[in-house]
Parts: structure tokens; sequence; C-alpha cells
């Protein structure tokens, strides 16, 4: 079958595995940066305890497949009394997941930040958070933007996964039209394509804010 | 103003300050020169504390600075600190840079932060760079902006940590200029550099420091007139 008109015809499968991919990416990223921040501070805290967790925990889920991770979460924990819906799990596993890797971009970021940027913001009496927060962040956010990039693109692919558990992402919705159809080919060539359209606009979109946020660069 | 007692600094074994008395009067101001090594930078350093003294104690204004309970936020409100790099904030412009820790810190408000930091830069000459971001500055304008920036936090005291050894020659008498002109006001500062006719001109007192110690202080025509000791007259005659 023609690709357009699959696409037309099962526009409502794919739109719903649409939204359901753009869910999990938007928590995905949103949360994973906000932990993933958390994990880095901790991991480069004053504290032995607070850095050991942190690094445990980003070397635990860097370590181990992400396919692992949603499985533990959803057939898992169950077993312990947590039961989540598929598309919790997979809100849950990419948000851990994301954390880690995106901690140790931002740890990067941080400590490449130049160390007389915090004693002059220390020297006129600001404290560690403000420093932390006003000086030190902003700028290891935007020297660090690419990676970041890399790994929002990243979050939208391997949510892919979710489709394992039964969540009714894009890749779900592709197997469900190939069953109806018994095309097996043309379903996943439009997932495919609107994968690339999604990961495509949003590394254009990262490279203006990129380009933007280097006008304080201009010599 | 300020009393230093005995003051060491160690990074590892490696010990850069050996046992530094030093009284600050209040209005003084003091020119710290002596070679490369010596432990001027370390000492200022240790002044408002990036770095932390291995032994001894620092009093200002009646508090031991280095006591571990001391709220060392308070201080360094009171004492500014210009760097060898300027290290102004690259991300934010030059009216930002100055106006962010009174508003912060001091929680000033925004438009009296903006008139303050306006007259500041009148001081210094650079009214029209307020918009500008650090990068679009020459190395002068830069440590200019920087004096503004730590004179915001209205510093009882003033720290230079070499200020002009990272500009061009050309630019070291703009910045030399605004310093001087702080002097006159009675600021208390304590200077490291390398500009020896400026501490002529401007200083109160020479400390020179070699080794670790201070090994000569005095004014500026007992030090470079007629130096006491015998690596004082070394080091002037290397950089005379």
């Amino acid at each position: 079958m023609n690709l357009l008109n699959m696409a037309y015809e099962y526009r409502g499968f794919f739109l719903t595995g649409l939204q359901y991919t753009l869910l999990l990416a938007v928590i995905g990223v949103i949360c994973g940066f906000v932990l993933g921040i958390v994990v880095a501070l901790l991991r480069m805290s004053s504290f032995r305890v607070l850095r050991w967790i942190a690094a445990a925990w980003v070397e635990f889920l860097r370590g181990t497949p992400m396919l692992v991770q949603l499985f533990i979460i959803h057939y898992g924990l169950p077993s312990i009394g947590l039961e989540f819906t598929a598309i919790q799990s997979g809100a849950i596993t990419l948000t851990i997941n994301s954390s880690a890797y995106l901690a140790e971009i931002f740890r990067a970021g941080i400590q490449g930040v130049d160390r007389g940027q915090t004693e002059a913001s220390r020297s006129l009496g600001m404290t560690q958070a403000m420093t932390m927060r006003y000086i030190v962040l902003p700028q290891a956010l935007k020297n660090v933007l690419p990676a970041i990039g890399n790994e929002f693109i990243t979050i939208i692919k391997e949510s892919s996964i979710v489709g394992m558990i039964g969540a009714m992402d894009l890749l779900f919705q592709a197997r469900t039209i190939t069953t109806i159809t018994y095309d097996g080919l043309t379903p996943l060539l439009v997932i495919a394509l609107m994968y690339f359209i999604l990961t495509f606009t949003l590394s254009k979109v990262l490279g203006r804010l990129e380009r933007r946020w280097s006008a304080s660069d201009y010599r | 103003m300020i009393t230093v007692k005995n003051l060491q600094k160690a990074f590892g074994k490696l010990e850069i300050l050996k046992g530094i008395d030093l009284t600050i009067q209040k209005g003084e101001v003091i020119v710290v020169i002596g070679p490369s090594g010596s432990g001027k930078s370390t000492f200022l350093r240790c002044l408002n504390l990036p770095e932390q003294p291995t032994g001894g104690e620092i009093t200002f204004e009646g508090q031991s600075i280095t006591d571990r309970k001391h709220d060392i936020n308070a201080t360094r409100e009171k004492m500014g600190m210009v760097f060898q790099q300027f290290n102004l904030f690259p991300h934010k412009t030059v009216l930002q840079n100055i106006t962010l820790a009174p508003v912060k810190v001091k929680k000033q408000s925004p438009a009296e932060a903006d008139k303050i930091a306006m007259d500041l830069l009148r001081t210094v000459g650079l009214e029209d760079k307020k918009d500008a971001y650090p990068s679009q500055l020459s190395g002068g304008q830069k440590q200019r902006t920087a004096i503004a920036r730590a004179l915001a936090m209205q510093p009882h005291v003033m720290l230079f940590d070499e200020p002009t050894s990272a500009l061009d020659p050309e630019m070291v008498g703009e910045v030399l200029e605004v310093m001087k002109k702080l002097a006159e006001q009675g600021m208390t500062m304590v200077i490291v550099t390398h500009e020896m006719g400026f501490a002529r001109e401007v200083g109160d007192r020479i400390l020179f420091m070699d080794g670790g110690f201070i090994v000569e202080q005095g004014t500026p025509s007992e030090v470079f007139g007629s130096p006491k000791h015998a690596r004082t007259k070394d080091f002037l005659s290397k950089v005379l």
C-alpha cells in the first residue's frame, strides 16, 4: 500500500501512537532533566554518602539495558506491591534512565565552568546556592546544550521500547496495523518518518536556541 | 581594621605562607610586592577565604573570620575582590554583572541597584558600555567593570590580586587611574602588583614578601629608597 494512503487511512492509529510517544518523551525529557540536575549536584556534594548514592545511581542505570529496567519496573515491582500502568512504567523508566545520562552531562558542564567564576561570585557575598543558580548552572547548561540535545533525541527514539509492555505508542500502533493489513513494511515506514520529523524538528529548534544563547560570545 | 596573626597556608606538603603578621588600618593603602611564588597572591586570597588558611587567625572589624562558626558570606560582602583574570560573568551584561549581587545579597530593589551601578560606571568611565557583554570589552574595560562590580557591594576594604597583570600594556594606565581615584577617596586597599611606579605613588605602606614571609615593610620611600634587607635589594634591582 502507498505510504500516504496508509498514513491517511489509519491516521487514528498513528495519531494515538504519536500522542503516547510525545507524552512519554516530554515526561522523560522534563523529569529526566530536573532529576539529572539533582543527581549531578549530589555527585558533587561534600557528603560522601550522597556522592556514593548518586554515583551508584548513574553507574547502575548506564550499565544495565533500558529494556531490563522497564521490565523490572513493570513486571518486577508488582511482586512487592508496586503496580503501574504501562504508560507510568514507561515514563518512570525513561525518566530515571535519562537522568543518569543527563547527570553526567551536567557534571561535565558544571566542572567545565572556570573556578574563577565561583570565586568572583562568592567574593561578592553570594552563597553557594546563589552561585550555582545564577552563575555556574546557566553557563554549564549553555556549554553542554548540544549534548543535552542528543540525549533528548535519544529519549524520543528509545521511548519505542514501551510497546514491549503494551503501551500504545507509535511502534505498538504500527504493529497493530500490520496485523490488520498484513503489510509488514509500510506502517513501519510511516512511523519511521514520524520519528524522524520529531527528532529533526527538535534538533533544529535546539540549534536555534544554541545560537541565541551564544549571543554573549559575540566579539 | 584587619589583623592577621601567624597566618599559615600549605597545599599538601608545600608551605606557601609560613607565618604572616600584619595589621591594616582603616583608609590605609597597602601594596604587596615580591617575586613570583613568594605567596603574595595566596596571602591576599586568604583574606576573604577563597583559600582556607591552614593556621593562624584573621580578624576583620573585631570578628575572627577564620573561626569555623563565622558566617563568611557576611564578611565577603564587606570585602571587595578584584582578580587578575577579571572573572566577569560572561552570560551577563556589564550592568547585570554589577547589579546581581546587590539585588540578591543586599536585597536592593533593581531600580536602586541600577542607579548605583550607573553611578559607578560613570566613575570608571564605562556608562556607554552598560549593555555590552564582557566578551565585547577590552581587557582594561573588563577590569574597570570588575572594580565597579566589587564596589557596588559598598565594601569596607578592596583587595586587588595583580589587577593589571593580564592587561595589554596600553591598558594598564586606565585601570591604575581608577584605583588611584579610589585610594584618594580613602578606601582601604590591599594591592598585590608588579607595577612598582604605582606602588610607590599610591601605597601608604609597602610589604615585600619572599619565601612565605613578609621580609620587609615600610613607607614607599623607605622600601624603595633605602631597602634594608639583601633580598629586597636584590628584587628591586631586578625590577626597577
